[in-house]
């Protein structure tokens, strides 16, 4: 009975083990699709505030499980959903600071027209030319906040972005903890 | 005649006889008119007045801009004060753009065009017309009429609804209409009919309505205008669903009326086509009831668009007591306001001051799972399970559930056992969806920026070294040309 | 300036609170029936099962910083424990009533979450605990209409002495026990089974679960009010009804007939009182007419062919956890989509 019972388990396992290491030969995925997939996700203005080179090493980071959903500070919340989906793996937003959508914004009084953040900034949403005041594209910008660290003045600031008559809609109701 | 099944509805107190007798009265002429320059679905209107200029009563003031879109015309004769931010009633709280007028007084008419036989006119006229008045639906969704002709006529309407179901408890601006003014209606309606070639013309009214039923029933005796009673409940001034009562039949989602051949509009509607077609006015003024409980004097007030509520409460008597909540429109769909000097505009049917009792709201407690909600949603909708996917942020969950399909006609809300706040939390998530679309869009659109940079780059770059390869091969060739000519002259000479 | 409130500005004078009012109300009529048929002993079960309920739970909502008013205010816990002393056995001691009260607003409730959350009714998780875990006490059964004095009765609660002469057994424990005896079902009934004392409830049973015509009427004063709707209650007793006719014509003396089945055990006060619970039944009507229908099926499997006489409970449970998957697959149709979701064809017609 007992020699029966060790047996039988035996050989099951072997079966299913062999099953396992045969499927794992020939159902092998050549390359990984996931990097192009996930860096699509990302907003592609390769500002390195991840600490990778660019939106292609992130990507390739959190295909590889190296970097966590939350690392990228433009996309926000809605990025760190769509990724956590999209890997497959819980999203711990608790660390996520997000400030809503944000927007360079350029103090003219202190700008003096060095160019600096226009060189810089990836999606070219910046215009001016030297000695005169730079202007914010808007929709373009991403609030990468990369010109805000070159400004030399101080003069460019990431804002949130205002509330108007078509971006407005209703918050999420309030309704305790249990409702 | 038959009629048909609704799903769901419910019953709120009417609260209709606070105002149902009252007569339209004309409110007196304001001082001042601060009139919007978004009064329609679509695109707002672009001014066409500067500050100073004097404009007539019915002047284009405004004009639409892109393909939905409507027309504005001065309510009053004046002078254009002011263009720019007013105080509106946006539930954001954000001021509008909006063109104020300081009435002379006078309320001189701009010349106007009469048509003696308006049946002449041919359908795509009339639509014109009717677009050149300004007209959007007066039911509250204020969608521009003319626009809504147009597409009827094209995909061939067979049936024309005229919705006169006012089952927003309060509101009697359409029964009152419907009693004073019927043939004026029943003309507007002919002329609709007329305008989309429809066979077939129902008007839909509630049967707590019986006054504007025999009105109505008297005005159209002779004509194809057929009259028929519905039972009272909410929603059934809804658009989808007061086309399944009459017609048994119902809109796919996500298509329009007219994809089943049948073109809804509203009473009040057809009296505003009826006043621009025969007699070349455009839409200036419409029907409001002010009312609730803790106004003194309910009643049905005709006011010019752009008049601050605050003078429809004014005329009203002011407020019996404080108001708990002021809204504009019904209780069920109508929009809060806290700043009366908001003006009236083409959709508003209702300035209402309620009192705590009326509103009957209390604090959210926990869902019991009671399903009130499924059986009194018009829709079909399962309104306990997309709230409770909204609240853990699962808005696809929610999506998944229907939450597109949902009419946002409060019905879940107003059943609530535990008061939550059920429509509150499709509005969030529709408009978040919304705003993560956009985004959407705005993330594609730089990353495309940030690739034409790059590429950009590269090809400084590459240009910079195919230049600085092509210079050097320049060098080279004139060292080299020089060295043979030296090489050259050397032998030539030695 | 305070947020815009959004639409609706009206709202259905209807709260939690007087949704389970009302639910207690209806009870009322069947609870006092079930103090007159079985005395004090009855009374005191029913008050130390409320207290109890109301106790434990305010004790756990405050272990989780919760407010505690509104959570007992909403009424739920009183209900709970009020159904559940009804379903034991009049005589029980003192104890059965607090562990069962305790399980069932604690482990049957507030572990889950709180009011809405929980996946199984509380009232019928607690019996079923009980009933296997005590099962000495919770089948002791009592015949009607003895009346011990108050203070009597305290010593049958309290110190659990037993009184002579009390010891009797319910109908559907009796046919069981007769059963295997190879005792045929018209033997076993005979003088047993009195139709109009089982209608009046004045038989052996639990304490608020005999009185059928009262709980049929507390039941239909629900549906008139619109608190529940007849699809589950009538889905059950059909699922009772339909296959004890069936058997019972093919094979009397084997199978008790529909109305033994209806008048006996906890059926009424199931189908109207217990698998009406909003939060552990489905969404629809119609899914709500197959639970109960699974309810009822049970009911009468566990009856004729279990090993515990009553079936009900089970049966409850049972369903409960098919909730889910009958809420997954029976939705409404939505306006404008045909039954799998796709939309309407355009059709101008």
């Amino acid at each position: 009975m007992l020699v029966a019972a060790i047996f039988s388990l035996t050989v099951l396992g072997a079966v299913f083990g062999l099953l396992l290491g045969v499927a794992a030969r020939y159902l092998k995925v050549e390359g990984n699709p996931l990097v192009a997939e996930i860096e699509k996700l990302l907003p592609g203005s390769q500002c390195g505030q991840c600490g990778y080179p660019g939106c292609t090493g992130a990507a390739q980071a959190l295909a590889e499980g190296n970097a966590a959903v939350t690392l990228c500070p433009p996309g926000g919340v809605a990025l760190a959903q769509a990724l956590a989906a999209k890997l497959g793996v819980e999203a711990d937003l608790s660390g996520v600071e997000d400030k809503g959508p944000m927007i360079a914004e350029i103090k003219e009084e202190i700008c003096i027209g060095c160019t600096r953040c226009f060189k810089v900034c990836p999606t070219d949403a910046i215009m001016g030319a030297a000695q005169q005041i730079h202007v914010v594209f808007r929709e373009a910008c991403t609030a990468c906040g990369k010109c805000e660290a070159v400004c030399p003045t101080e003069s460019v600031k990431l804002q949130p972005i205002p509330v108007t008559l078509q971006s407005w809609h209703w918050h999420k109701p309030q309704t305790g903890s249990t409702a | 005649m038959k009629l048909f099944d609704l799903r769901g509805g419910v019953h709120p107190e009417g609260k209709k006889n606070l105002s149902d007798e009252r007569h339209i009265r004309a409110l007196p002429l304001p001082k001042k008119l601060y009139v919007p320059l978004q009064q329609h679905i679509g695109a707002p209107a672009a001014p066409v007045v500067n500050v100073g200029d004097k404009v007539l009563k019915g002047q284009l003031i405004a004009t639409a801009q892109g393909a939905v879109s409507s027309s504005i015309h001065a309510p009053t004769s004046g002078t254009v004060v002011a263009l720019g931010d007013h105080a509106g009633p946006h539930p954001s709280g954000l001021p509008v753009p909006t063109i104020t007028l300081e009435s002379d007084g006078e309320d001189k008419w701009i010349a106007t065009e009469a048509v003696a036989d308006p049946f002449a006119l041919t359908p795509e006229d009339i639509a014109a017309r009717v677009g050149a008045a300004g007209i959007v639906g007066l039911g509250g969704a204020t969608f521009p009429a003319a626009l809504k002709l147009n597409l009827s006529r094209s995909s061939g309407v067979q049936t024309l609804i005229m919705n006169g179901g006012e089952c927003e408890p309060y509101l009697t601006c359409d029964d009152r209409i419907m009693r004073e003014r019927a043939a004026g209606i029943v003309e507007g309606i002919r002329l609709i009919a007329y305008a989309v070639a429809a066979k077939e013309i129902l008007v839909g009214i509630e049967d707590n309505k019986p006054e504007a039923i025999a009105a109505m029933q008297a005005a159209a005796q002779g004509t194809a205008v057929n009259v028929v009673a519905m039972p009272s409940m909410y929603p059934m001034g809804s658009e989808k669903q007061i086309i399944q009562v009459l017609t048994g039949r119902e809109v796919p989602a996500g298509g329009r009326p007219a994809d089943i051949g049948v073109l809804v509009h509203n009473v009040a509607t057809a009296f505003a086509v009826q006043q621009a077609i025969r007699f070349g006015k455009p839409l200036l003024s419409r029907i409001v009831t002010v009312s609730g409980g803790a106004i003194k004097t309910a009643c049905n007030v005709e006011a010019l668009v752009g008049t601050p509520v605050q003078e429809l409460i004014d005329f009203a008597d002011g407020y019996s007591q404080p108001a708990a909540r002021l809204v504009l429109g019904g209780p069920m769909m109508g929009q809060q306001f806290t700043n009366t000097n908001v003006p009236v505009l083409k959709g508003t049917s209702g300035v209402l001051a309620l009192m705590s009792t009326e509103i009957g709201q209390s604090e959210a407690s926990p869902c019991i799972r009671c399903s009130t909600c499924v059986r009194a949603c018009p829709v079909g909708l399962l309104p306990l399970e997309m709230a409770a996917h909204i609240r853990t942020s699962d808005l696809a969950g929610a999506v998944a559930l229907g939450l597109k399909d949902c009419i946002a006609c409060g019905s879940c809300s107003y059943v609530c056992p535990a008061h939550i706040p059920l429509v509150h939390f499709f509005n969030y998530a529709k408009g978040d969806l919304a705003a993560q679309e956009r985004s959407k869009l705005k993330q594609e659109a730089t990353k495309k920026l940030a690739d034409a940079r790059l590429e950009r780059i590269a090809r400084i770059e590459r240009e910079r070294a195919e230049a600085a390869a092509k210079r050097k091969a320049a060098r080279e060739a004139k060292e080299r040309a020089a060295k043979e000519a030296a090489a050259k002259a050397a032998t030539e000479t030695g | 300036m305070n947020p815009i409130a959004h639409s609706p500005h009206a709202h259905a004078p209807v709260s939690i609170g007087k949704v389970m009012a009302t639910v207690l109300l209806a009870l009322v009529p069947a609870t006092l029936f079930g103090f007159w048929l079985y005395g004090w002993p009855a009374v005191n079960l029913w008050a130390v099962s409320l207290i109890a309920a109301i106790v434990g739970e305010a004790f756990v909502v405050r272990l989780q910083d919760r407010k505690v008013r509104p959570v007992l205010m909403d009424g739920s816990g009183i209900l709970t424990a009020w159904l559940l002393a009804l379903s034991l056995p009049p005589y029980a001691p003192w104890w059965i009533a607090v562990l069962g009260s305790l399980f069932a607003v604690i482990i049957g409730k507030q572990v889950f979450g709180g009011l809405g959350q929980n996946v199984f009714n509380p009232a019928m998780a607690a019996r079923v605990m009980l009933l296997i875990s005590f099962p000495l006490e919770m089948t002791s059964w009592v015949a009607p209409s003895q009346s011990p004095g108050l203070l009597d009765s305290l010593r049958i609660t309290f110190l659990s002495q037993p009184v002579d002469g009390m010891a009797s057994a319910s109908l559907l424990g009796h046919v069981k026990t007769e059963f295997t005896r190879g005792i045929g079902l018209d033997q076993a009934l005979a003088g047993y089974y009195a139709p109009l004392d089982m209608l009046w409830g004045s038989r052996t049973g639990s304490l608020g679960e005999t009185a059928a015509v009262l709980l049929l009427i507390g039941g239909l004063f629900l549906i008139a009010r619109r608190i529940i709707t007849w699809h589950a209650p009538v889905a059950m007793l059909l699922g009772v009804a339909v296959p004890a006719l069936l058997f019972n014509t093919i094979d009397a003396n084997h199978y008790a007939g529909p109305m033994v089945h209806l008048l006996s055990g906890g059926l009424m006060l199931g189908a109207f009182f217990i698998i009406t619970d909003p939060v552990t039944s489905p969404n629809t009507a119609m899914g709500q007419f197959i639970f109960g229908l699974g309810c009822g099926l049970l009911t009468w499997i566990i009856r004729t062919w279990g090993g515990y006489p009553e079936g009900v409970a089970f049966a409850v449970l049972l369903m409960n956890a098919a909730t889910p998957i009958i809420d997954q697959y029976v939705k409404p149709r939505i306006y404008g989509r045909d039954r799998k979701g796709a939309a309407l064809p355009a059709n101008k017609g």
